[in-house]
């Protein structure tokens, strides 16, 4: 479990391989199947999801304690989150494609993608049920999403290699792509404890 | 009728939602350690799915073209918020065992999916059918799965709060079962045996 009183470095380590979001959390795990055929597409994609992840949830963190707790809203949470973070990946997505061409030109195409992805709707309440200060929360998002890229890079370098392996017919495609992310998750399983997390 | 009943069984094999369309992974996945989660995840999600294909087919003439996915996820959250509340106020334990799933459920692809792909199309009582349908045939996929894990990874099997099965001191669990791998597991072996399922009606 996470709390307030870890330190920065232990934030990071918990979030980004002790309770891996992809293959621990079991949190958005449609793109992680959908856009691990390659290791370029995956790659872009994770670097989205850090992007975004660290934006969306540091702007969720401050909308959370400095408007909805003041006055009492604390119903409308799941609404004013993914309004605010869709908004936000609009946004985004449209002061890139202005001002940063090159960045645009690789990210582009995942943007829009991301407003769908739950690991960024659920790095935003996951830091606010830990009760995390600002600072923390941008650190465990920032962890969050590096274990999603480090996981989905993993995955997608694996894949590759299957394409020429001798997989029986039945186990073609998704079957298989479980059966990876199975033996994945079992290595990850070894950190668990780690330094008493 | 008929195109009522048509849409109701839709759902539950030929276009079911996890074996077929492969939509709604992570809920499954996360709460299927225990059949007693796994079981209360698919009724709130059937809950939301119900209402929001209900509700957004109602407003379908006055939804403008442009603005549909936003008001479509302004209502799938409300319903959301609802079984939430509901939820932490009634059944206290699931909802602690269920965690960020539940406010997850808002961005889960099966809701959005159905209104986007059927409710926004289709009359209320086509779309009613539609969520049952979609309901029943992710409730026993997801409910399966966790009587598979829990019996081979725990040894008992729990439902609506009863316990139904117990193996006893000497059988011994292979733990992996409820552990994140075994998730992974079991759900590629379902996929692995929709296939050859598939592959022989193909070939009859």
């Amino acid at each position: 479990m996470i709390s307030n009183d870890m330190n920065l470095f232990m934030i990071f380590l918990s979030a980004c391989i002790i309770n891996n979001i992809l293959l621990i959390r079991f949190i958005a795990l449609c793109s992680f199947f959908g856009l691990s055929n390659e290791t370029e597409t995956a790659l872009g994609m994770g670097m989205a999801v850090i992007f975004v992840m660290i934006m969306s949830s540091s702007v969720t963190w401050i909308f959370f304690h400095y408007f909805l707790e003041p006055f009492n809203l604390l119903f409308l949470r799941t609404t004013v989150f993914i309004l605010v973070i869709a908004t936000l990946v609009q946004l985004e997505e449209m002061y890139i494609r202005k001002n940063l061409p090159v960045l645009y030109r690789s990210l582009g195409i995942y943007l829009p993608l991301i407003t769908t992805n739950c690991a960024v709707l659920a790095a935003a309440f996951l830091g606010i049920d830990y009760k995390l200060s600002f600072v923390k929360n941008v650190v465990y998002s920032l962890g969050v999403s590096c274990g999603y890229t480090l996981s989905i890079v993993l995955l997608s370098t694996l894949r590759e290699r299957m394409r020429t392996a001798p997989i029986p017919k039945y186990f073609l495609g998704y079957p298989i792509a479980f059966f990876t992310a199975s033996l994945m998750s079992l290595a990850l399983l070894g950190f668990s404890h780690l330094f008493g997390l | 009728m008929k195109e009522f009943w048509n849409a109701f069984t839709n759902g539950i094999w030929k276009e079911n939602p996890l074996l077929v369309i492969i939509l709604g992974l992570c809920p499954t996945l996360a709460v299927s350690g225990s059949a007693n989660d796994a079981f209360g995840m698919s009724l709130a999600l059937a809950f939301v799915l119900i209402f929001s294909n209900i509700f957004i087919s109602f407003i379908r003439k006055w939804v403008p073209n442009d603005l549909r996915i936003p008001l479509f996820i302004i209502v799938i959250s409300t319903f959301v918020t609802i079984i939430d509340y509901s939820m932490n106020a009634f059944q206290p334990e699931l909802y602690k065992n269920l965690g960020v799933f539940v406010p997850l459920i808002v961005v889960n692809c099966i809701i959005l999916g159905r209104a986007e792909a059927y409710a926004y199309k289709n009359t209320v009582m086509n779309s009613l059918a539609d969520g049952l349908g979609m309901s029943i045939g992710y409730m026993l996929v997801i409910t399966f799965i966790g009587i598979v894990r829990e019996i081979s990874g725990n040894g008992t099997l729990t439902l609506l709060n009863h316990q139904l099965l117990y193996l006893g001191d000497s059988y011994r669990p292979a733990l992996i079962m409820i552990m994140p791998p075994g998730a992974f597991l079991v759900m590629g072996s379902l996929f692995a045996f929709k296939k050859w399922l598939n592959a022989r009606k193909e070939r009859s």
